[in-house]
């Protein structure tokens, strides 16, 4: 008897580390994508760098932006002042787009670039992400926060990088995250507030920029070359074009979206 | 004379530690097996509980210590709500699966059963230990989906497609943690049905000279009943999560329709019904509810007439009872599917045949009632489960009466009075039949007592926690509070359920402490009890004639024969007051 | 020890009339013409809890009063037929009973159809919103395909922009408007998982089940404002799937959909 109850406890003992060892095991893969590769950076003459500008003008009618009820969640209605409108399209006065995304996505492969240490945030208000299209390198830290008294979730949906969501009660510490590989753009949703929605663009160098209210972006820093520029709007898809800058050059790349 | 000898019989025991304690093919070491199986399971089942009554209880306090041990589940010591669904949803699947179909059958069944109707092992004892290993495989998977990466699933025990079919797109845990989750129920059906087919053989093939259908102790009828059931209903579970898997990970579409956009994306699948899992599950899901109550049946009514000294009252009765339950135990599924989209009118024969079960059912209670009637109540441990079975029983039995009409279940459906009704009638009055199975057979099964001091101070803990624990979710089931929420203060019309839930909780705890107690006096009295005699409760069936703990044959070589039935207690004119199965005495 | 079961047994009996009659915690008023409901309600509550006090009392009754006293004798009794067909017989008229009746208001809600002048809203349940659909002046709803979901423009049901049926289609999400005394003919869709469609007031409650249409039926008979939660399990967001439910007069109604079909 006494050896069978012995063997009793080693079953009970050697079930717990089987299943424990066995979870934890899994845990272990669950460990984040480092950035993408850490090699040195290349080297590039500050003294020639250039920069390229430009301007995304819109043509065609301009769409009603319609208003957003959140009055059936308190919280989201409460931290908004006014009417919130849908930014599926965003016309500024101008003429020109708002949330656009301009990066390089080519000529530029033959550098490696210094992931920044700087986190890019991304926050959780009134029910809306700020900002709405962001971008961000391979490897460097997303910030997520939730500045809302309820409940987000945050919900990428990218094709190249590995798929999370995570649930941010009120009152959540910020949350960090990394994409390790570039992807343009990842679309992010919040599975609480459907109409929450935020694009996020994931790149191999530091070569992008967002369009704001008056329709205008700005790259600097670029070593002398040819690349080719792709600007994204998330209705209207995507536009490329070809630029060729000099050393200390200054060029302008203008893109021009059609509505219907 | 009364025992005919055949020395040639005699079976002695394999000599390899992994042979004899393993791999075993001994009925008492795998019904051991199972049993720890089932006790490991429900710790975690209980850990499971405990962590999101804390977060019903206090949704919004933040506990940092958690947040250490759970970083991805309580960020900041703050539980996520696919937490709690998570915590949810594998409580329900181990409690229901792996100690509620375990313990009473596997556990208790594997080890007295065969002693009850006198033979010396299992009809196939090679398939009595795979059904053990199969499903100790599936527990593994199980937790293995447990911690899964991207969360345990969060679908519930019931896994209703499409949520639990469409993989991550619909949220948390339902990708790798889903995918293992069918896997080991998959496994589990396999490992139940090899069990079931060897109980029902063993019954009716290896019963001792003398022990008629008539004579068998009701345990006996319970386990042979619960295997019939096992038998018919898991291969339906099977089948439907083979199904479930395979629109998982194979492409298919049995339960997902057409024209599915999740999260914003085209599901490109076709022709599936979500309803179809539902009749599946169900059609296994309601003899399971059986599955794990009527070995309880069994073991309350072998403790009242042990210990009220009286012959069970109605026993013909009982048994038809027992058989009636079994039998309409499979036509009633449909009374979980009454606002799934179902057809109304197959809605109202469901709902009236689930009305007619109540009927052997109040049988039950009714016998129960007249073997206590003009008995001498002796009130050991064992004797204060059944009771308590018995009200647990009736309590949560009639709240089956509101639950099981149409009309009344449009209201009730999915809200905590549903909870109230099966757990305490499927958990809490099972788990009674377990507690007292346990402290009845333990001197049996180790040859040694259990503290009773300790045995009734766990008793009264649990019997008052589990009513302070389930009785007010009536109310709040009646107050409209929906299942499955992780905080109700969303909504205004639940804002007075909070001092529920934290008097709910704080009875939780408690109760949850008061199993250590339990826990303690199992382990304390495996090697410290007092030694056992061979028949302590002065009980008349036959694992009571042989020596405690029972040798690697049961009887030693020497093939019982049965003369009476398995109550003769307080028989006028006797010696004693019970007369063992055995015996041939005459009165 | 008996005597201390029976008391406990004694103190739930007590516990129970006191926490059922005393309505802490209890139905939200009823306020649909689905009145029946809450009659059965009490009817079987009543049947039960007789049933239950006197299985309660019985079996603490017994402990208490057939304990071990050292001196007394157990009684031999294997049964009584008598008794047996007696409460079987009782408890099957009563239980049958209970559940023919239960029936009626299963067929006002599933055999009745909806009058002919039932207003129509159409609910498309999704992950974690209830949105609602009103045909408009046409009365007609426009075409649905779930190729045109375009949730940040706020088209979670997928509607068809080149169909004019749908131009004057009124769409809102988690919030319902219905005019008073009006029936309402309700039709169910989702369009990801199932989920459920309970308005506690009304005491009803309709699983919308993907791939399915699933109609129910309803009048409300006092204004205000309501909470439509969902009631089957639908993922993480389950419990904040909240819906508000207006019960409005008819001019209200009518102003609403005005305000609505201009756009704001």
């Amino acid at each position: 008897m006494r050896t069978m109850k012995a063997s009793l406890l080693l079953i009970l003992v050697v079930s717990l580390v089987a299943a424990l060892s066995v979870g934890c095991s899994k845990k272990t893969e669950n460990t984040e994508e480092t950035g993408a590769n850490q090699a040195a950076p290349t080297p590039i003459d500050q003294s020639t760098v250039a920069t390229i500008t430009g301007k995304v003008s819109y043509t065609g009618t301009k769409p009603t932006p319609k208003v957003i009820h959140m009055d059936t969640e308190p919280a989201c209605a409460a931290a908004n002042s006014g009417p919130v409108y849908t930014q599926e399209l965003e016309v500024n006065s101008n003429n020109t787009l708002k949330d656009v995304f301009v990066a390089v996505t080519d000529g530029a492969n033959n550098y490696t670039f210094a992931v920044p240490s700087t986190a890019v945030t991304i926050d959780q208000k009134g029910c809306r992400y700020h900002p709405h299209v962001l971008g961000l390198m391979a490897g460097q830290t997303l910030q997520i926060e939730n500045s809302d008294h309820t409940t987000h979730n945050i919900h990428p949906m990218p094709k190249d990088n590995p798929e999370w969501n995570t649930s941010m009660p009120q009152g959540s510490q910020p949350l960090e995250k990394k994409f390790g590989r570039s992807e343009l753009l990842i679309p992010v949703k919040c599975n609480v507030h459907p109409w929450m929605k935020a694009y996020i663009g994931v790149t191999k160098n530091p070569f992008f920029a967002v369009t704001g209210d008056d329709g205008s972006f700005e790259i600097k820093g670029l070593p002398p070359g040819t690349y080719t520029l792709t600007a994204f709007q998330e209705k209207l898809g995507q536009q490329t074009m070809q630029v060729t800058v000099g050393a200390k050059e200054t060029k302008t790349a203008d893109f021009t979206f059609k509505g219907e | 004379m009364s025992e005919a000898i055949h020395e040639a019989h005699v079976h002695h025991p394999p000599k390899g530690f992994i042979r004899k304690y393993i791999f075993s093919l001994d009925h008492k070491v795998i019904g051991i097996q199972y049993y720890f199986l089932a006790l490991f399971s429900v710790l975690v089942g209980i850990t499971l509980s405990l962590l999101f009554r804390m977060h019903l209880a206090w949704p919004n306090a933040s506990w940092d210590f958690m947040g250490k041990l759970f970083p991805t589940g309580m960020p900041g010591g703050l539980m996520t709500p696919e937490f709690y669904l998570s915590m949810v949803t594998m409580h329900g699947t181990l409690m229901v699966f792996f100690v509620l179909t375990t313990a009473p059958q596997g556990g208790f069944g594997n080890y007295i059963l065969p002693i009850q109707i006198g033979a010396e092992d299992m009809a196939f004892p090679v398939l009595n230990m795979l059904s053990f290993w199969v499903t100790f495989v599936a527990l593994v998977v199980m937790m293995m989906s447990l911690f899964a990466v991207g969360g345990a699933p969060l679908s519930g025990w019931t896994a209703y497609p499409p949520l639990s079919a469409l993989g991550s797109i619909s949220g948390p845990g339902e990708g790798l943690g889903q995918t293992l989750w069918v896997i080991s129920l998959a496994i589990f059906c396999v490992g139940s049905m090899l069990g079931a087919l060897n109980f029902i053989t063993t019954t009716l093939n290896l019963r001792a000279k003398g022990m008629t259908l008539m004579r068998m102790p009701l345990t006996v009828w319970a386990w042979f009943t619960t295997s019939i059931l096992g038998l018919l209903a898991f291969p339906v579970l099977l089948a439907g999560g083979i199904l479930l898997l395979l629109d998982r990970v194979g492409g298919t579409s049995f339960f997902i329709p057409a024209g599915l956009v999740v999260n914003e994306q085209l599901v490109h699948h076709n022709g599936g019904s979500p309803l179809l899992w539902q009749h599946l599950f169900w059609f296994f899901g309601h003899p399971e509810v059986y599955i794990a109550i009527l070995p309880g049946m069994g073991v309350t009514s072998q403790l009242l007439a042990t210990f009220a000294r009286k012959p069970v009252f109605g026993y013909k009765a009982m048994v038809s009872a027992i058989l009636g339950i079994g039998f309409l135990g499979f036509f009633v599924w449909g009374h979980h599917m009454f606002v799934s989209g179902m057809s109304p009118f197959s809605a109202v024969a469901f709902s009236l045949l689930t009305l007619s079960i109540g009927v052997p059912s109040a049988i039950k209670t009714f016998n129960w009632l007249g073997t206590l009637w003009k008995g001498k109540i002796q009130f050991k441990t064992p004797m204060l489960f059944a009771i308590g079975f018995v009200s647990l029983f009736v309590t949560g039995g009639v709240s089956g009466i509101f639950l099981g009409q149409t009309g009344l279940d449009l209201y009730l459906h999915d809200t905590y009075f549903v909870l109230a009704h099966f757990h305490l009638i499927m958990g809490v009055a099972a788990i009674f039949g377990i507690f007292g199975a346990t402290y009845y057979w333990f001197p049996k099964m180790f040859g040694r007592m259990m503290s009773e001091t300790w045995g009734k101070v766990h008793f009264w803990l649990t019997f008052v926690g589990v009513y302070c624990i389930f009785f007010p979710m009536h109310i709040m089931g009646i107050a409209g509070h929906p299942r499955r929420y992780s905080d109700p203060s969303n909504f205004k019309y639940l804002a007075g359920m909070s001092t529920y839930h934290q008097f709910i909780t704080i009875a939780t705890f408690i109760t949850a402490a008061a199993q250590f107690i339990f826990l303690i006096n199992l382990f304390w009295s495996l090697w410290k009890g007092k030694k056992a005699e061979d028949n302590p409760w002065h009980a008349t069936t036959l694992e009571w004639t042989i020596p405690s703990p029972p040798p690697h044959d049961n009887f030693g070589g020497k093939v019982p024969v049965v003369y009476r039935g398995a109550y003769e207690y307080s028989v006028p004119g006797a010696k004693q007051d019970f007369i063992m199965q055995n015996s041939p005495e005459e009165v | 020890m008996g005597l201390a079961i029976a008391l406990v047994l004694l103190l739930l009996c007590v516990a129970s009339v006191f926490l059922f009659s005393g309505h802490y915690g209890w139905f939200p008023p009823l306020v649909s013409t689905f009145t029946d409901y809450d009659k059965q309600f009490t009817l079987t509550l009543i049947v039960v809890a007789v049933v239950f006090i006197l299985a309660q009392l019985a079996l603490g009754l017994f402990v208490w009063r057939y304990r071990d006293r050292g001196n007394n004798q157990a009684k031999h009794i294997e049964g009584n037929n008598t008794f047996e067909w007696v409460w079987t017989s009782l408890t099957f008229v009563i239980f049958i009973g209970l559940g023919i009746l239960g029936q009626r208001m299963w067929a006002d809600l599933h055999f009745t159809e909806p009058p002919a002048d039932a207003m129509v809203v159409e609910v498309t349940a999704q992950q974690f919103q209830w949105n609602f659909r009103y045909s408009g002046p046409d009365g007609q709803f426009g075409h649905t395909d779930p190729k045109y979901v375009d949730e940040s423009a706020l088209n979670f049901i997928g509607l068809d922009p080149h169909d004019p049926a749908g131009k004057d289609d009124i769409m809102t999400m988690n919030r319902m408007v219905v005019p008073v005394n009006q029936p309402v003919k309700v039709i169910l869709h989702s369009k990801d998982v199932t989920h459920s469609f309970f308005v506690p007031w009304f005491r009803i409650k309709q699983d919308a089940v993907p791939g399915m249409t699933i109609t129910i039926h309803f009048t409300a008979t006092k204004t205000g404002e309501y909470e439509i939660p969902c009631a089957e399990l639908c993922g993480l967001g389950h419990y904040k799937m909240r819906g508000v439910l207006d019960v409005v007069t008819p001019q209200e109604f009518q102003d609403w959909l005005k305000k609505q079909a201009t756009g704001q």
